[in-house]
């Protein structure tokens, strides 16, 4: 099956936290097809390059898919002012999720997730909860008005929430909680690049798997923008290999 | 409608092509249309060997259009051949090759090596990539480093060469002429203009290689002035390109001189961009009261 640039319609805006907006699509093939990791590549009018924006939550039932995005920019200011009723133009889902097929029944799972890094691991511990897995989640923000997700992810995980400035939570960066977290199977992470190279340090003799952000052209693996080195001398790309990869696989 | 085109090398169903390095080799697009469809492919650049590129970020937007400095990264000419060719070759439709290099040496190595497959209908010879140190901006800029480098591709070749001109420089018809002069079948232009966009919190360019070609829509009124000063002073045929988006920006590239386009940055915003122009080209014709696209080419002499 050829793939199509699809018309999402918008069904509900909402800042939930400082810059931070969470939008409801509805498109019920997009939906069906929607696997944890992956993500939209939504082009917003006025713009040349088409926004890479990570997926939260599906609802394959009601054929919705629930995308975050922190306004950083024009393009995202521009998609934050969507209304109910209007079409998002999306490619996707773009890229390969996290693999779950290797996480065993009654296993322990960390979760780590750093600002607008943490939708993408929402999808995933959601996903998981409905293995035999216990899960434990650490969340990074930068401060208090950033947060967001906490009271859903402590209906499915053990959570630990931390600051940069210390203002709500733990204070300091996501690495400082691993002593408190206990033993785990393996590790799922998505966020910053000083985070993950942070996270895949601390935690070298672990297993895991961490999902990368990067400036995007094509979004679909033609115009090698958002490459990364592997530790075999070769390279991947961020938005067709991944944005998913194994923490050994590839050099931060 | 007839759209077909003939050029040195060439017979194509439609002037449409992606532009070299916004499509790959093909692969990624192919996932979204047949690329029979398409008049040719210009591939990704091939150098010698294989090529990582420069660091990342590697692309950053810019108001109508976008900066990149990806350095040209490919996995070598024999790599090319023995793989993407081969698979490119399949699909009904002409396959142009794109010759890179840092040295007088590499472009005859490359050139040489598309010999080898019978699949290849023509080079685009790219003395004007801005992104890589090395000298191959050099043969893009200086009049006689162009001429030497065209004269020993064509040498080295048995297809034809289509030079891709770099608009980074003061007189692009001088250079034109002097590729001309020295056997070059056909003009490929414009390739990116050299451009720089800071990062704010920082006050540091976004771009790891600090500077980046600027393509989109934003350099299309250049590559149009361009391609009608080079028409008057030389006779090979230009495939035009630059901010080509719509089927209009098709015609009005026609009518400035070229004799087929390729489209580049507007693939990225949408992937079926050369199919969608292909599809609107004929009715863009008719409402300009062209027949064909030969028409528009042979009427624009009055224009000149």
């Amino acid at each position: 099956m050829m793939k199509k640039r699809h018309e999402m319609k918008v069904l509900s805006v909402e800042t939930i936290a400082k810059e931070t907006v969470e939008m409801k699509l509805y498109q019920p093939e997009v939906s069906q097809q929607t696997v944890p990791g992956q993500f939209l590549h939504l082009l917003v009018p006025g713009f040349t390059l088409r926004r890479p924006i990570s997926i939260a939550k599906v609802d394959r039932q009601e054929g919705t898919v629930t995308i975050l995005f922190k306004i950083v920019g024009g393009g995202t200011k521009a998609l934050a002012a969507y209304q109910p009723g209007m079409t998002v133009d999306a490619l996707g889902p773009n890229g390969n999720g996290f693999s779950i097929d290797d996480v065993s029944e009654g296993g322990r799972v960390l979760l780590i997730g750093g600002g607008i890094g943490i939708p993408p691991i929402y999808h995933l511990a959601k996903r998981l909860s409905e293995k035999n897995v216990e899960l434990v989640a650490v969340l990074g923000f930068q401060s208090k008005d950033y947060v967001f997700y906490e009271e859903a992810f402590k209906k499915i995980a053990e959570t630990y929430v931390v600051t940069n400035d210390g203002s709500y939570g733990h204070q300091g960066f996501v690495t400082h909680v691993f002593p408190e977290v206990g033993a785990f199977d393996q590790y799922f992470s998505c966020g910053p690049l000083p985070m993950l190279r942070a996270v895949t340090t601390e935690l070298q003799d672990s297993k895991g798997k961490v999902s990368l952000e990067e400036r995007m052209g094509c979004g679909v693996g033609a115009c090698m923008a958002c490459v990364l080195p592997t530790v075999d001398n070769s390279y991947k790309k961020i938005c067709s290999d991944g944005p998913v990869f194994s923490a050994q696989e590839v050099i931060l | 409608m007839n759209l077909e085109v003939k050029l040195p090398g060439l017979t194509l169903k439609n002037p449409i092509m992606p532009a070299s390095g916004c499509f790959g080799f093909g692969k990624e697009y192919s996932e979204f249309y047949d690329l029979s469809r398409l008049g040719a492919i210009i591939m990704k650049a091939a150098t010698q060997f294989e090529r990582f590129g420069n660091p990342t970020p590697r692309v950053a937007e810019t108001s109508s259009g976008m900066l990149n400095a990806i350095g040209l990264q490919n996995p070598g000419v024999e790599r090319i051949i023995a793989n993407e060719v081969p698979r490119l070759a399949e699909y009904d439709t002409s396959i142009i090759a794109n010759v890179a290099g840092s040295s007088l040496e590499e472009y005859i190595f490359v050139a040489r090596a598309f010999n080898e497959t019978n699949d290849v209908n023509a080079l685009e010879l790219n003395i004007s990539c801005p992104n890589v140190k090395e000298g191959g901006i050099q043969f893009g800029t200086d009049p006689d480093m162009a001429k030497k480098v065209t004269a020993a591709v064509k040498e080295a070749s048995n297809l034809p060469v289509y030079v891709k001109l770099s608009p980074n420089v003061t007189n692009i018809a001088e250079m034109a002429k002097a590729v001309e002069e020295a056997g070059a079948d056909g003009l490929s232009m414009i390739n990116t203009l050299t451009g720089m966009k800071l990062h704010l919190p920082t006050g540091k360019p976004l771009i790891a290689n600090q500077t980046g070609g600027l393509s989109g829509p934003a350099i299309k009124p250049i590559a149009i002035r361009m391609i009608y000063e080079v028409r008057q002073q030389v006779s090979i045929p230009i495939i035009g390109m630059g901010g080509i988006s719509t089927a209009e920006d098709v015609l009005e590239f026609l009518q400035a001189g070229a004799d087929a386009v390729a489209v580049g940055t507007a693939n990225f915003q949408n992937p079926f961009a050369c199919v969608d122009i292909i599809d609107a080209l004929p009715e863009t014709l008719i409402k300009y009261q062209y027949t064909s696209v030969q028409d528009v080419i042979e009427r624009r002499g009055a224009v000149v």
